[in-house]
């Protein structure tokens, strides 16, 4: 199984996800440079964190246009597993990929630490391996992670269980309290109504070893191998 | 022929920014202050001669590029 790791000018953390990828979970991993037309063949594709071209204009609005992007969008089509992680997430937003956008945290701060997130929904390739409300420590770190979609968007989205990753307590407890960025409904990660394609704020790229401060991220990563498999086995 | 648009959070959105700015104002003995909220401007140089066309031309962009729909609004003016 494959995992293909897109860099966009500006990525940081696309070699976080090449070694979680390849040296956490051991699969097959490659990095695709954003003018790349293919992606070599993946069987899972991510879009990672950091300031796809430099954020110009708004945060994932440029990185839309690169050439690897059209290849992105066929791959979703045909129901291949995406994963936007932070800046990534914000790409499949401005791509129209994933519903909704992403407006400046509401007090203003970079927001960097770890999070609890509550899993809401099992059934993405990204979730497969998670127990249902499971809490997972890991890292945010943006300024603009403040999910914003109108009003019948996002009663679109709950009602079509697309809200994947909540912020929470470490008890899994839903609240403003919890809520490190403003993000309507406590929102850290949604999917598409397809449930292949899914966007988070959080890092599980950067939480897959305990000399990480976690590795609750891992189980991400290991939901991706685990559905294609059985996938593979039906 | 220039164009001009300007790109501002709808009013359903809360803008942070906008909000820090007049928090400053205020402490700048700007008293009256109430409100700011903060946009893009965009200064567009077109090879266009028909002001119609233009316009109609940098909405689209406006809609395509500039602003992002979901949560920006936008104006565009054309000057002659």
């Amino acid at each position: 199984m494959k995992f293909a790791v897109v860099v966009f000018p500006g990525s940081n953390s696309d070699h976080d996800a090449f070694y979680a990828a390849s040296e956490v979970i051991g699969e097959d991993a490659a990095l695709v440079w954003h003018k790349d037309t293919d992606l070599q063949g993946a069987d899972v594709v991510i879009l990672p964190g950091g300031f796809a071209h430099g954020d110009y204009l708004r945060t994932g609005a440029i990185a839309r246009f690169s050439p690897i992007m059209s290849a992105v969008k066929a791959f979703a089509d045909r129901g291949g597993p995406v994963l936007g992680i932070c800046n990534g997430f914000q790409v499949l937003l401005e791509a129209g990929l994933l519903p909704g956008a992403m407006v400046r945290n509401d007090r203003i701060k970079f927001v960097s630490r770890l999070v609890p997130v509550r899993v809401e929904q099992t059934d993405t390739p990204f979730t497969a391996a998670c127990a249902s409300t499971q809490v997972l420590h890991m890292p945010v770190a943006h300024g603009e992670g403040n999910y914003y979609a109108d009003p019948d968007t996002l009663a679109e989205i709950e009602a079509h269980r697309q809200v994947v990753f909540r912020y929470s307590n470490a008890a899994g407890e839903v609240s403003p309290a919890s809520n490190p960025n403003g993000s309507l409904n406590s929102i850290a990660g949604i999917c598409n109504r397809q449930r292949n394609v899914v966007g988070l704020m959080p890092h599980p790229e950067r939480a897959t070893e305990a000399q990480l401060g976690s590795a609750d991220g891992r189980v991400i990563l290991a939901s991706a191998v685990k559905s294609l498999a059985s996938l593979a086995g039906r | 022929m220039k164009a001009r648009v300007y790109v501002t959070l709808k009013p359903s959105v809360f803008d942070p920014q906008g909000r820090v700015v007049a928090d400053a104002l205020v402490t700048l003995g700007y008293q009256e202050v109430q409100d700011v909220r903060q946009g893009k401007f965009f200064e567009v140089e077109l090879a266009a001669t028909d002001a119609v066309t233009a316009k109609a031309r940098v909405t689209e962009m406006a809609d395509k590029l500039l602003a992002n729909p979901v949560i920006e609004s936008y104006r565009v003016e054309v000057l002659p």
